[in-house]
């Protein structure tokens, strides 16, 4: 730590996510009463934001290097916020206290979340032009953005929990932000969809509230750095092992990734949230929200078990290739985007699991993982928006097969999606390459060390998907971009978009191809170095060993991730040569499958040499069940909907029958109770009380004789009683 | 003139008041009996007061007894006057709304 943040430092990292929620203030209170219903008031906050962010990734990269990139607000006196509840215990009052973590995967993720929502801001002023709530729009979108930057600077567990469920909220709300207007022709839709992604989502949220219970009730703190060190002394108090409950805690945490980043089985809201504005598919639901589960895996992944990292792998890897095939027959052009969404956050979620098995570069797998989800941030995002420039240069038509020979309309939107693909695809020199590289050379250790079956599994999964994401997005390219209009109406007045929307696409289309590594300035065009790595661990590549930033202090051989040091010294022959040679063959792997993708859709799309219809004809059931997407929404409505909705109807029955005649039994016995109490009531209260006031009346009426009214009689009484107490006392 | 003369002409005048008071069918004459039973009350205070050492207390108090005779006269004819103005008549028989 030989450069400390300074507090001017801190005070920008502060008004990173202040300013989003100023925006919001503002825009939700006055945005209707401004000038452009105030879009520029959010877009020109960002701006400032991504300046500050940009500025904060430049200070990180300044100081990282051979020393870990690490600072906590908490230890090192920058802005802090207690918390309501300070446990007694506790001497240093350093419990639920929420401060600032600016770390390098922190400096890497908050550059890439001002980037690109300042870029999706400039383009929502273009696309969203003459929305009804065009200014709820806009402050929704900066308060998510404030969720997310404040997600990405949280120092604690729950904070993070916090800030993740606002973003749910915000996911909610835009998503659903058609279904307040009465004019759109897919207004149950967006509601629906909504309603679902909110509810799908809410089970990973459970899952994760769970997770950080367990760990909080052992650790007695949410402070990411203090829980590390408390697994890390956990583990070895236990022998190196990680116990049993740890095991359980950390699958609760993966259930929260499992939810908002869309993995199997969890994925189902992703392709329903298309329903929402482009835009708000390119920020949320590619290039942040979606990723935040993975930063979750990253913020959290000393506490994870090798045992559930084996289940990450699984997950990540079956979501990758499953969602790929689908993304194979959608025609919706969102929806393939969507579905190329779930498969590449599977890539990321496979690539951290299989971090516990890599044995040549220790960690790769993680690194990899998050560095795959700062590329992909970029190039999801520019498609995400190019296929919105293409949907509204189309006039709202989605439907890939009514489109076809945009490329000469559209040149600036083709430019733009055709980087972002080669990016996807994993091609040298584009972003995704570097990133997506490492991912497969991560299973390559796996298998190669002997890691168990999930290497070899993740590896084909991987490879398989990565083949088919540059066939499917090659197919998208083919059918929106290249051939002859399909129809002709659309061809004819499509149009380039307006210059927001194309500024936004440029610059993230050049962000897709120089995001990963700036390859041009040093010419290391294999990216041994790339920037996101220098933040995050540090490779000597003359002794290939390798040194993780992430986790200051925390040796994480000793942990979840297989030690090489100790590979090495079993099998000193085998071992030394594993990274080098995962890397080669991850190489040869993704070329190959790259090469076979783009071939595939050339033939199939370009050329026309074969009839997509024969061969899906050919494939019968396999490519129904493709095409209906596993069935997994029928099962979901068939298990789980069904099952609530049975549930429900026989509570009701047991409400309208049980509980209700239970209560209509009270009823009725209450009823005859108040009968005897009114007859008790009536017949001898009420008797008893006539009798007192007839008693009364009587003596009344007697003693009313006496009160004549006449002033010298009262005065003859009164003679008359003293003389007979006279006498009384006389005779006594 | 033993105390026993006094305390005879005393009891008898209020006697005679209280006769007065009671039997008298107009409320004058019910004022004269109050008038001589507060003068009983004054001879009693003026034998004691002589035959108990001759000191000033009795005196003082048949004094006080005079000028509140005199005090409770004007009021009690206020009374009356009001009392005829609003029912016409200064019979104590005929005014009896006390009973309401």
């Amino acid at each position: 730590m030989d450069h400390p943040l300074t507090s001017l430092d801190w005070n920008l990292l502060l008004a990173v996510p202040a300013i989003p929620l100023a925006a919001f203030v503002v825009q939700i209170f006055f945005g209707r009463h401004l000038p452009r219903k105030g879009d520029w008031l959010p877009t020109a906050g960002m701006f400032v934001v991504m300046c500050i962010t940009v500025r904060m990734l430049f200070v990180a990269l300044g100081a990282a290097g051979h020393e870990p990139f690490f600072h906590e607000s908490v230890h090192e006196g920058g802005p802090v916020f207690g918390w309501f509840y300070q446990a007694a215990e506790k001497a240093d009052g350093l419990n639920l206290v929420a401060g600032v973590l600016y770390d390098g995967l922190g400096a890497a993720m908050l550059a890439v979340v001002g980037v690109v929502s300042f870029f999706v801001h400039l383009f929502s002023m273009g696309y969203m032009k003459g929305d009804r709530r065009y200014h709820i729009f806009f402050a929704n979108i900066s308060l998510f953005t404030f969720a997310m930057l404040g997600l990405v600077l949280s120092d604690n567990l729950l904070f993070l929990f916090i800030f993740w469920e606002l973003m749910g909220l915000m996911s909610y709300l835009l998503i659903g932000h058609f279904s307040h207007d009465p004019d759109s022709p897919r207004i149950k839709q967006a509601a629906a969809a909504c309603k679902k992604a909110f509810l799908t989502t809410r089970v990973g949220d459970t899952c994760l509230l769970f997770g950080m219970a367990m760990f909080y009730y052992h650790f007695q703190t949410f402070q990411f750095s203090e829980m590390w060190r408390l697994a890390a002394e956990e583990v070895a108090r236990n022998g190196g092992e990680y116990p049993t409950w740890m095991t359980v805690a950390g699958l609760f945490v993966f259930g929260g990734t499992v939810g908002k980043s869309a993995q199997f089985p969890l994925h189902i809201w992703l392709p329903d949230a298309m329903e929402g504005p482009t835009p708000v598919s390119a920020m949320i639901h590619a290039a942040t929200m979606v990723a935040a589960g993975v930063f979750l895996l990253g913020r959290t992944f000393p506490l994870l078990s090798p045992e559930v990292l084996q289940v990450v792998t699984v997950v990540g890897s079956v979501t990758a290739l499953f969602a790929a095939t689908i993304g194979c027959t959608i025609n919706d052009i969102k929806g393939v985007l969507a579905y190329s969404t779930i498969s590449q956050l599977g890539f990321m979620v496979a690539a951290i699991g299989t971090a516990g098995g890599a044995v040549g570069t220790v960690g790769i797998g993680l690194v990899a993982g998050l560095f795959h989800m700062v590329t992909h941030a970029f190039f999801k995002a520019c498609l995400f928006l190019s296929a919105g420039s293409v949907i509204h240069g189309c006039h709202h038509e989605q439907d890939m097969r009514k489109m076809g020979g945009l490329r000469k309309k559209m040149p600036l939107t083709f430019t733009a999606m055709l980087i972002c693909t080669l990016a996807i695809a994993g091609t040298p020199l584009f972003s995704g390459f570097y990133s997506k590289d490492k991912i497969i050379a991560s299973a390559w250790e796996v298998v190669l060390g002997h890691g168990g079956w999930t290497g070899p599994f993740a590896l084909v999964c991987l490879a398989l998907a990565a083949m088919l994401t540059t066939f499917y997005m090659f197919r998208l390219i083919f059918m929106t971009f290249f051939g002859e209009p399909r129809d002709q109406h659309i061809h004819d007045h499509a149009h380039e978009s307006p210059a927001p929307m194309v500024i936004s696409l440029l610059a993230l289309a050049s962000l897709g191809l120089f995001g990963g590594k700036m390859w041009a300035m040093d010419g290391d065009v294999l990216g041994k170095h790339t920037w996101f790595e220098s933040l995050t661990w540090h490779v000597d590549h003359e002794t290939g060993e390798t040194e993780q930033f992430l986790y200051p202090g925390i040796d994480l051989t000793q942990m979840n991730i297989a030690s090489a040091a100790e590979a090495r010294a079993h099998d000193p022959e085998h071992t030394a040569h594993i990274g080098h040679d995962a890397h080669t063959r991850a190489l040869i792997v993704s070329l190959g499958v790259l090469l076979l993708g783009v071939i595939g859709a050339v033939l199939f799309y370009l050329l026309r040499k074969i009839d997509p219809a024969r061969v899906t004809a050919r494939l019968g059931r396999v490519y129904t069940t493709i095409a209906n997407k596993y069935y997994i929404d029928e099962i979901v409505d068939g298990s789980v909907i069904r099952g609530t909705m049975v549930l429900s109807r026989t509570q009701t029955w047991i409400d309208e029958n049980i509980v209700d005649g239970l209560v209509l039994l009270m009823g009725r016995i209450h009823k005859a109770f108040g009968f005897v109490c009114a007859w008790i009531d009536k017949n001898i209260v009420d008797g008893l009380v006539n009798l007192v006031a007839g008693v009364t009346q009587v003596c009344g009426s007697v003693v009313r004789m006496l009160q004549t009214g006449r002033i010298q009689q009262y005065v003859s009484f009164a003679v008359a009683g003293g003389i007979l107490l006279a006498a009384l006392h006389i005779l006594s | 003139m033993a105390l026993g003369a006094y305390i005879g002409v005393s009891a008898a005048l209020f006697a005679l008041g209280l006769i007065c008071i009671i039997s008298r069918r107009n409320i004058l004459y019910v004022l004269f009996g109050v008038e001589m039973i507060l003068n009983a009350a004054s001879i009693n205070f003026a034998a004691f007061n002589r035959f108990n050492g001759g000191g000033l207390e009795g005196r003082v108090f048949v004094v006080f007894i005079i000028i509140l005779a005199a005090a409770e006269s004007a009021i009690a004819l206020a009374i009356v006057l009001n009392v005829y103005h609003l029912m016409k008549t200064v019979k104590p028989s005929e005014a009896d709304f006390l009973r309401e």
